[in-house]
């Protein structure tokens, strides 16, 4: 069975459709980028996988998590996917620790000991074990987006959503920031990703999504993709 | 006729201006929790919660504060409701105080960027949770310095109450203009004695602007 499964799903900004009936599989271990041009929808699927956007018609199902147009429990939907933003939102008034602590404590009731361990082992894996006491304004944008990584990572989730996690970044900083998704990737984390890194799309990912006004246009393996369009917009758009 | 000394008449109006400055306490703090409420219920999910909570704070904003005095001391003995001056004024202040407090730290909550309303969602935590541990805290921060100033707003509004015949510093001042017949001296110290009480919060006001103007 499916990680994640998304069935017709649809939806409109007023009058304006944007989403025009996604089906979309992720298996388990599965690395997925979803490309496309800015307005073709992919921003807006991604957030639509955590409930960040209401869907009007469709169904997902997450790890067991379902939402559709008239349900939706995102509490369930929300702890098994983990998001990580452009802009890295972070809070600013905590540490970086406490940042990937709060959410353990608040909503798992993780006790503030075994939270603070969890969170000292995820800076760990993003390579930050020596800023869990700096604040968000004392790090680099590609460090705040290494502990929003951290952050989401310590609820554990099945899914990790990334939406375009470099294009904040100065360029120098985006390798930081890819070289600690790649290794996620090779730890057989789902991975769903909306980028414009088309390199490290080809090289991570096991199957890439072309999204195109609100549709999946094409998609399939990397070497496809990239290597074989078929369609003239993805010939376009890769070129 | 009585001769008051200077000193005598300083003595009378710092008496009163403890009742200024209970009065005033009293009214902040009670506003401020009243506010707080209002706050929460003004950016809840819920459209009947926040339109009632937009009434309140449009009433009392687009009313005098006078008027509101009025009511509470005269109308509501009408309803059989016997206040004391003090109650009175307690009372209209509370809801005055409610009202813009609720106000200012709306703006505050909203000056919060969306991002931080994601990201803590993306993280599973609940409506209140959020407010509690990521928005609130932020918002805290914004709200010091316009909160500051309202207070001292506030300490001078509380003169309006001597009108309810509540005897705090305006009202001694009065009484005691009445008897001396030295009104230039008398609304002059009366003056100083409130210049005194707010000009310290408002330096602290802008103090605390240019702390955390720059911080996070």
């Amino acid at each position: 069975m499916p990680l994640v499964k998304t069935e017709g799903v649809e939806k409109q900004f007023g009058a304006h459709p944007v989403l025009k009936g996604i089906d979309l599989t992720v298996e388990r271990g599965q690395v997925v980028s979803i490309i496309g041009r800015s307005g073709s929808g992919k921003s807006t699927l991604l957030r639509a996988l955590n409930g960040l956007e209401s869907i009007d018609a469709g169904s997902i199902e997450i790890d067991g998590a379902h939402v559709d147009a008239r349900h939706a429990d995102l509490r369930a939907l929300r702890l098994k996917v983990g998001m990580v933003f452009q802009q890295y939102n972070l809070f600013p008034h905590l540490t970086a620790g406490e940042n990937v602590m709060l959410a353990q404590t608040v909503v798992k009731k993780t006790s503030r000991k075994e939270a603070r361990a969890i969170a000292q082992q995820m800076l760990e894996r993003v390579g930050l074990a020596g800023k869990f006491d700096a604040y968000p304004d004392q790090l680099s944008g590609g460090q705040q987006q290494r502990v929003a990584i951290a952050r989401a990572l310590a609820m554990k989730p099945s899914v990790l959503l990334c939406d375009e996690i470099t294009s904040a970044l100065d360029p120098e900083l985006v390798g930081e920031v890819l070289g600690v998704v790649e290794s996620l990737a090779r730890e057989d984390m789902t991975l769903i990703m909306v980028t414009h890194e088309m390199r490290f799309a080809r090289a991570v990912s096991d199957n890439v999504v072309f999204m195109h006004e609100g549709r999946v246009w094409e998609s399939g393996p990397p070497e496809e993709i990239f290597g074989r369009p078929s369609t003239l917009e993805l010939r376009r758009f890769v070129q | 006729m009585i001769e008051f000394s200077f000193a005598q008449i300083v003595e009378g109006l710092l008496l009163a201006a403890r009742w200024t400055v209970l009065l005033s306490l009293v009214s902040f703090i009670t506003g401020g929790v009243v506010g707080l409420l209002l706050l929460v219920m003004r950016v809840s999910q819920s459209r009947v919660l926040r339109s009632l909570v937009r009434l309140y704070i449009e009433v009392f904003q687009g009313t005098p504060l006078l008027l509101q005095l009025f009511i509470v001391y005269f109308g509501l003995p009408l309803l059989g409701i016997d206040v004391s001056p003090w109650m009175a004024a307690t009372l209209g202040l509370t809801f005055f105080t409610s009202a813009y407090l609720a106000e200012i730290w709306r703006g505050c909550v909203e000056a919060v960027p969306k991002g931080q309303w994601e990201a803590s969602a993306s993280l599973a935590m609940n409506y209140f949770e959020q407010l509690r541990h990521v928005i609130l805290p932020q918002a805290a921060r914004i709200a010091i310095a316009p909160t500051v100033g309202f207070g001292v707003q506030a300490i001078k509004d509380t003169a309006l109450v001597s009108i309810i015949g509540f005897a705090e510093l305006t009202k001694a001042g009065t009484q005691i203009s009445n008897a001396t017949f030295r009104p230039f001296l008398v609304y002059g110290l009366v003056a100083l004695i409130y210049f005194a009480l707010c000009y310290p919060l408002t330096r602290y006001a802008r103090a605390l602007q240019r702390k955390w103007h720059a911080a996070r």
